[in-house]
């Protein structure tokens, strides 16, 4: 296959950036999309050229590391599908292709498609955890779960935390990846004594990041490589109303 | 997050007096009569107890302070989102959000600049080619005279641009107010769909009714 590639080159975080434009003539449609790039910075390196920098890690859909927006979308064109996932079949031969890194403001670029996404890692810190006593490990079904909540927090849990939803966004707004943690953790008997807490922890990180306001467009959930739904950005908003008031009653 | 609810909230207390507000106005189809001594009963609401048009004035005020609330907090919500965003895409189309999501912020603008004209015609009269204070029919069925097609016209537009807003602005306070699962997502979109198909008949049926003369 001949691609042409509109690649963003960007030097570092203080650079302006701009796209570039390389031809890849020896693509097979078995590729990922991430193994492409690394035949295009095998031809750069041999050009003497800088190679596209660009996160991954596992290349197989699980650790959220490849961060890129193809053809507009973020994680490419192919629904519920990782950029490491994502294969060259799926493209036609002579095709133009854009590839740009995620956008937003609480994720500066590092350098051409790398983002620095520490900002999740701020909002887990805030509260996306359970608090685990010391001591020996409790047995696995001492707490009885319900099946539907177990399913229900699993899906959640599916998250990798890529952030692809906030590149979809059109505000720019983290509200599915917060939601997902909520859910996930909230519907679980482990994760109710810091509900409260939680969710007013998280979403005061969240929005001290920079990050948007949710106006329930729907990009999010199309553009999650994990099917994240929507209505976990419904659940976040009703834990939240319910945290602000148990707080003004406890104030 | 907070602003959200403020949207959602306020939001709400309009759309209640958009339903309100199109329930009087079909009483055109009872006569002239029934809408004028509407419109005069809005003004005697609960005298003695509060004075003459006292209900009225309560409701404009209340109106007012929701739109005040409703469009702060949109100003405030859109530059937030703006700034999340610093460097743009150089090529992204969107894939999911509707078209009544994507014109929220301007097709409120639009509906902004609508309820000032419209206030200014029907309310003070200004505008009116009538514009005499009580004969509300008289005042309608003049506006909307064949010969005056372009304010029909705008009034048209204005009022599908109140409809796609509320499509949208249904479904996402509801969303905001956490009242979405999996389950009910579909049926709520549904119901937000139909509210808002609900209240462009009701709204478009008056002037047109006037313009060929049906009223």
């Amino acid at each position: 296959m001949r691609l042409h590639l509109k690649v963003w080159r960007q030097r570092d975080a203080d650079d302006r950036g701009a796209m570039a434009s390389y031809d890849v003539d020896d693509a097979s449609p078995d590729m990922s999309f991430l193994e492409l790039l690394d035949v295009l910075n095998e031809k750069l390196t041999v050009e003497g050229e800088e190679p596209v920098a660009f996160d991954h890690d596992c290349r197989e859909g699980i650790c959220g590391a490849c961060s890129m927006v193809i053809d507009g979308q973020p994680h490419g064109p192919e629904k519920a599908t990782t950029t490491c996932q994502l294969h060259m079949r799926h493209f036609s031969d002579g095709d133009t292709i854009t590839v740009e890194p995620f956008r937003a403001g609480a994720f500066p670029v590092v350098k051409d498609l790398v983002v620095d996404r520490g900002a999740f890692d701020r909002i887990i810190a805030a509260g996306g955890y359970i608090s685990a006593p010391t001591g020996s490990a409790p047995d696995a079904h001492a707490v009885p779960v319900p099946k539907d909540q177990a399913d229900r927090a699993f899906t959640a849990a599916a998250c990798i935390g890529c952030g692809a939803c906030v590149a979809a966004c059109p505000n720019g707004s983290a509200s599915l990846f917060l939601g997902a943690k909520i859910t996930h953790l909230g519907e679980l008997p482990q994760g109710q004594p810091e509900r409260n807490s939680r969710v007013l922890a998280m979403v005061d990180e969240h929005d001290a990041a920079g990050f948007g306001g949710c106006t329930n467009t729907g990009e999010c959930a199309v553009a999650c490589p994990k099917e994240i739904p929507l209505d976990v950005i419904s659940q976040l908003n009703r834990d939240y109303l319910a945290a602000r008031k148990a707080r003004r009653r406890s104030a | 997050m907070v602003l959200k609810y403020v949207m959602a909230a306020s939001g709400a207390a309009m759309l209640l007096y958009l339903v309100l507000h199109m329930v009087g106005n079909l009483k055109i189809f009872f006569g002239a009569d029934a809408l004028d001594s509407y419109s005069a009963w809005l003004r005697t609401l609960l005298e003695p107890a509060v004075p003459y048009a006292g209900v009225l004035w309560a409701i404009r005020v209340l109106l007012t302070v929701a739109l005040v609330a409703h469009v702060g907090s949109a100003i405030v919500l859109a530059r937030r989102a703006r700034a999340a965003r610093p460097v743009r895409y150089v090529h992204r189309q969107p894939v999911e959000g509707s078209y009544a999501a994507r014109t929220m912020r301007w097709g409120g603008v639009i509906i902004l600049l609508f309820v000032v004209y419209h206030v200014l015609d029907l309310t003070t009269g200004t505008l009116n080619p009538n514009g005499v204070h009580g004969e509300v029919h008289a005042n309608v069925v003049a506006d909307f005279d064949p010969s005056r097609w372009y304010v029909t016209l705008f009034y048209t537009l204005a009022v599908l641009t109140v409809g796609f807003h509320v499509r949208h602005g249904m479904w996402s306070g509801l969303q905001t107010f956490g009242r979405s699962n999996a389950l009910t997502q579909r049926a709520l979109k549904t119901f937000a769909f139909v509210f808002a198909a609900v209240l462009v008949v009701g709204f478009l049926s008056v002037p047109f009714a006037a313009t060929f003369g049906l009223v």
